[in-house]
């Protein structure tokens, strides 16, 4: 059965992802009194930039190609091992915390390699911003599941998952608290949100994700897009799964239960999606200068998460 | 059930604290403080329910209407009349100084020890938490520039006291907690005459601006 949850959650995680950006834009765009693309439409821009011609800029090397493709390829393993769907993932024995961490900054970095290899100053720019927020952010997300995994008493993602469906009244504890809004934190760090990032904008000089892949172009476009839209799912989905784990599938679970999870799952991700929307209509991007801060704080809180659950158990 | 609530409001409480740091708008810190004062009442609330005894929980409501109502208004009220809404530059930056609090956090877990060794109960286990807002407090106290956020700053401290003190002997004799309220009340109604002051003498709260002696 584990083999079937991991492929429903690939399937899952790959198709709805561009929907879930497409939800996210409707939402931001009836909240600012337009009317919206409708939700389709990242699948379409997709559809589009699929069948144009490859063309890479003169002098990249293998770097530059391969990096859509190395970002891709690791965040559909993630999509497969983190627990969204059912918590019995057939990779179980290696899919702890640090390898999923592990697996998201390969991504990252590949991405910023591909980006300096162009050797513009927009690629580099980005790199080196991408850079700093990926250093704050790793240890705000190993530190915060960190301080979850000693209530499981095992960093297996599955396992932190299973332990706090077995006792739901566990999330409404400080440890849980801390370490929800830290990993909030960092997850929009992750995924290149306002307020640490606009995703919509080309040509603001505050950009940190879009100044890395302007010089992608047709089909390895489409992959940067895709694999964004399905980190940003991964990461919402996991935020679910670690605070809310109501639905989520045990070990050898049956079809019902799986189908409960998945309908649980893509309402979970999508009410969460529409808040994070609602959020960035409000709120202002920050300076370039003011992320350091924001993270700083998001590190505090895990640690005092951390701190917390050694001393209230 | 009486665990998750009370580290739940502790959580609440430190949680308040750290982000009086992370925020720069005098309004948000006030905001803050208010919030914090909640907090402070749900702990001692949750404390007299678990024993049982309607005087801790008449204390409890008191401490509340005092920091959640009554402080948070009149520091609101200094704030309108003094003008600028932010703290202009800490002496020590927000990322430093998030960070320092990280550290000022260990440093009390280590401190309360052997205070929670004395007995273990989930009351006393809570007290290094209180004990890192009483550190960051005193740590706000000394690196703000502006009268009100080292007001601030001061009433955290005061606030950590309080929930210290209820955590650890379960219950301050009624008179004690009436004196001491009623002397942070004294100090905060001073300190907001000060600031007025301030504000028409010279302009501002900045305490660094106030290099030379006027009469």
């Amino acid at each position: 059965m584990s083999v079937v949850g991991a492929t429903l959650q690939v399937v899952f995680v790959g198709v709805g992802a561009p929907l879930l950006v497409g939800v996210m834009r409707q939402a931001r765009a009836r909240l600012e009194g337009r009317a919206g693309a409708g939700i389709r439409q990242p699948w379409r821009d997709l559809r589009k930039l699929m069948r144009k011609q490859a063309i890479t800029p003169h002098g990249t090397g293998w770097v530059f190609r391969a990096a859509p493709l190395l970002l891709a390829g690791t965040t559909l393993v993630v999509a497969a091992v983190v627990p969204l769907v059912t918590t019995d993932s057939p990779l179980d024995g290696v899919a702890d915390l640090f390898a999923v961490t592990a697996l998201l900054a390969l991504g990252s970095v590949a991405l910023a390699l591909g980006a300096l290899d162009t050797g513009t100053a927009f690629g580099g720019m980005g790199a080196s911003r991408e850079m700093t927020v990926l250093a704050l952010v790793e240890p705000t997300i190993l530190v915060s599941t960190f301080a979850l995994s000693i209530k499981a008493g095992s960093t297996s993602l599955g396992a932190i998952v299973t332990a706090t469906a077995d006792n739901p009244l566990s999330v409404i504890s400080p440890v849980s608290v801390l370490a929800a809004i830290a990993l909030a934190i960092v997850t929009i760090a992750e995924t290149g949100r306002i307020p640490l990032d606009n995703p919509s904008t080309h040509l603001e000089l505050t950009m940190i994700h879009e100044a890395m892949v302007l010089e992608y172009a047709g089909p390895d476009l489409a992959l940067v897009e895709w694999a964004s839209a399905m980190r940003l799912s991964v990461l919402l989905g996991l935020l679910a799964g670690l605070f809310f784990p109501l639905g989520i599938a045990g070990a050898d679970a049956g079809p019902l239960a799986l189908a409960v999870a998945s309908i649980a799952l893509v309402l979970k991700v999508g009410v969460l999606g529409v808040v994070l929307a609602v959020g960035e209509v409000f709120m202002a991007k920050l300076r370039l200068f003011r992320v350091p801060e924001l993270l700083a704080g998001s590190f505090l809180l895990a640690l005092l998460a951390v701190a917390a659950s050694f001393f209230l158990a | 059930m009486y665990i998750q609530l009370l580290d739940l409001a502790c959580g609440a409480f430190l949680l308040t604290g750290v982000l009086v740091l992370w925020r720069r708008e005098l309004s948000a810190i006030v905001w803050l403080f208010a919030l914090q004062g909640v907090a402070l009442t749900a702990l001692v609330v949750i404390l007299g329910v678990r024993q049982d005894s309607p005087e801790l929980i008449m204390i409890g409501v008191g401490v509340g209407a005092l920091r959640a109502g009554l402080l948070p208004y009149l520091m609101r009220r200094a704030l309108v009349a003094g003008g600028a809404g932010r703290e202009t530059q800490p002496l020590v930056n927000v990322a430093t100084s998030l960070l320092v609090a990280a550290a000022l956090a260990m440093l009390a877990y280590a401190l309360s020890q052997p205070l929670v060794r004395l007995s273990p109960t989930p009351a006393t286990q809570t007290v290094p938490i209180a004990l890192t807002v009483l550190l960051i407090g005193f740590f706000v106290l000394v690196t703000r520039r502006r009268a009100l956020s080292q007001l601030v700053g001061f009433l955290l401290m005061d606030n950590a006291i309080t929930a210290t003190a209820f955590l650890t002997t379960s219950g301050v004799p009624l008179v004690v907690e009436l004196g001491i309220s009623l002397d942070v009340l004294l100090a905060v109604l001073v300190l907001q005459v000060l600031t007025t002051w301030m504000c028409a003498a010279f302009g501002g709260t900045d305490l660094d601006e106030l290099r030379e002696l006027h009469d």
